[in-house]
């Protein structure tokens, strides 16, 4: 299947003002593809954004229409679920850089009538974090209840609360960080390295030649799926078993079901995602060091500020470890802000977030309801 | 009521309206909620058990997993208006560092301990010759998580030496509560299981 993203079925907003972009240079014409569930009150106050993850996008607790599968996060939103749909506004848009309908480097250049490809401006955080503000102010929208996200969510959740505090009563980061160390920076450099060796790349213009590179990006999938799970995951759902066989075979066929699997998860990214998206998203997380932003110290970035913050990790979380969690927490403790900090006994590695955990579903839950109590909701 | 009822509900009598305080050792957020209720204050939490931790964010309290003898060197001075310290004193490595830190971070500080210079402690000791064990302190010697126990006077003592006023005391017994202004009475070392003091600097 190919992705023609402007024609998924969502709401889309346009604008022709340009956006400046942290690199110096704009896009002229900006589109958000995004979703909304339950209704807007009205006073507009119980407004959530919830921003998704590098492979993400904004089906958030809807059946998404390329995989047709349930909403990547159904289980945490929707009626009576901890984000209630029966209570907030949701929001959930495709960031700036992605391939679901929002500006990336799948859509039309407007100078040249032709994709962007690899003429797609190198954009930031901050920059996806501006693409959304543009929204909730289209929206009407003056003071968000709550933006969550979870992973590269969570670092547009601390870049929205660091550059506008005043538009939000609270923030949710979940299993981040407040910069991409050198490991995060080197694994997305292996899936960089594989998109662009596969021949079909074609130096990015793969789109205009007809071409995919979806052996590299399938590579890069693979690759980053693995930081996304754990050992103890792993060996809980693979072990060393065999894939329909019950011997090796001495080949480099798909022996292992873990192979199998990651080759399954390769090949059905490659219909619902694209390459130079992966490429730059990838390349504005590792890019984000709020600190270096907004060149203050954590601590100075959100002293004082009247966001509310529940920041969460997951113990067997090895790509954004609780430690990287906890370096926020304490510079928001020193900063006199009102934080709360669970960290959640989980083997599921980093992807925890998103699937079964009960404890953490309570505090999402406890800590949105005391929010609305706050703001009279 | 129960004596741990009973500490909470006077600790809250103690906290002035609409502040904003810190509950170091809050546990599963008992007293945080009857704050929040009662006395509507802003209040946050520095828990060590990161379940019980995870069970005040249920609640919709605000709490962080924290040690207060490491952590509370993170905040900034006089970042609240009152820091409770509840029957946690006795479990913390330095406890002379703690009180410091107490009146450092709040404008003032409530504390509350278990009175090792009661009767029943000096009987148990003295007469029984075996480590007390009341309802207050309820775990043997080598189970338990007390390892710094004093009494009212050398909690009087300790502040003395610290320049610490004490401007409020109450002490407790199974028969009656008293509330002092300043320093309690010379019998109330021996009378009394528990004594809450609020501090400043």
């Amino acid at each position: 299947m190919t992705i023609e993203p402007n024609k998924l079925p969502c709401s889309y907003f346009t604008e022709k003002i340009p956006l400046l972009l942290e690199n110096g240079t704009s896009i002229d014409e900006l589109t958000v593809a995004y979703e909304s569930y339950g209704k807007l009150n009205k006073n507009k106050s119980n407004a959530i954004i919830v921003c998704h993850a590098l492979s993400g996008d904004q089906f958030l607790a809807s059946k998404n229409p390329i995989t047709n599968k349930d909403g990547w996060w159904n289980r945490m939103v929707g009626c009576g679920k901890p984000v209630d749909t029966d209570k907030y506004f949701i929001i959930c848009a495709n960031v700036l850089g992605g391939c679901t309908g929002s500006t990336g480097p799948t859509s039309l250049d407007p100078k040249t009538n032709k994709e962007y490809g690899l003429d797609f401006p190198m954009i930031t955080v901050s920059d996806m974090v501006n693409a959304q503000l543009r929204l909730i102010n289209h929206l009407g929208i003056e003071k968000l209840l709550s933006v969550i996200g979870g992973s590269m969510g969570g670092m547009q959740v601390l870049e929205w609360a660091a550059s506008y505090p005043e538009k939000l009563f609270s923030a949710i980061p979940i299993a981040t960080s407040s910069r991409h160390t050198a490991q995060n920076i080197a694994f997305h450099e292996l899936g960089r390295q594989a998109i662009m060796a596969d021949p079909e790349w074609n130096g990015g213009d793969y789109i205009k030649l007809g071409t995919r590179p979806s052996k590299g990006l399938s590579i890069a999938r693979m690759t980053a799926h693995v930081t996304y799970l754990s050992e103890a995951s792993l060996t809980k759902k693979f072990g060393r078993r065999l894939q329909d066989k019950d011997e090796i075979s001495f080949g480099f066929d798909a022996d292992f079901q873990i192979e199998s699997y990651l080759r399954h998860q390769g090949l059905t990214f490659v219909d619902r995602f694209d390459a130079n998206s992966y490429l730059y998203i990838t390349r504005a997380m590792d890019y984000f060091d709020l600190e270096k932003t907004h060149n203050k110290s954590l601590t100075e970035i959100f002293e004082k500020t009247k966001t509310k913050f529940l920041l969460a990790s997951f113990t067997g979380d090895w790509l954004y470890p609780p430690s990287e969690s906890l370096i926020i927490v304490r510079a928001l403790s020193a900063g006199g802000v009102d934080v709360s900090f669970v960290n959640i006994e989980s083997d599921k590695g980093h992807d925890a977030f998103l699937l079964d955990e009960p404890e953490f579903d309570n505090a999402m839950r406890g800590f949105l309801e005391s929010v609305s109590k706050e703001v009279n909701l | 009521m129960d004596r741990k009822r009973l500490d909470l509900e006077l600790i809250t009598s103690l906290v002035e309206r609409k502040s904003r305080i810190l509950d170091v050792g809050c546990g599963g957020g008992e007293l945080l909620e009857s704050l929040k209720k009662k006395r509507n204050v802003i209040g946050q939490g520095l828990e060590l058990g990161q379940e019980r931790v995870n069970q005040c964010v249920a609640k919709g309290l605000s709490a962080i997993q924290g040690d207060a003898d490491k952590d509370l060197s993170l905040y900034p001075d006089q970042s609240f208006d009152c820091v409770i310290l509840s029957q946690t004193i006795q479990a913390t490595s330095h406890p002379d560092v703690i009180l410091k830190e107490l009146i450092r971070i709040g404008k003032k500080a409530i504390v509350s301990i278990p009175n090792f210079g009661y009767w029943r402690v000096r009987l148990s000791l003295g007469f029984y010759g075996k480590m007390p064990i009341t309802k207050r302190l309820s775990n043997s010697w080598f189970n338990t998580p007390n390892i710094h126990l004093c009494t009212i006077l050398d909690f009087i003592n300790l502040c003395d030496q610290l320049n610490i006023e004490i401007e409020k005391t109450i002490t407790l017994s199974s028969k009656n509560t008293k509330s002092y202004n300043g320093l309690p009475n010379k019998f109330s070392n021996l009378l009394s299981e528990e004594a809450i003091f609020i501090i400043k600097a």
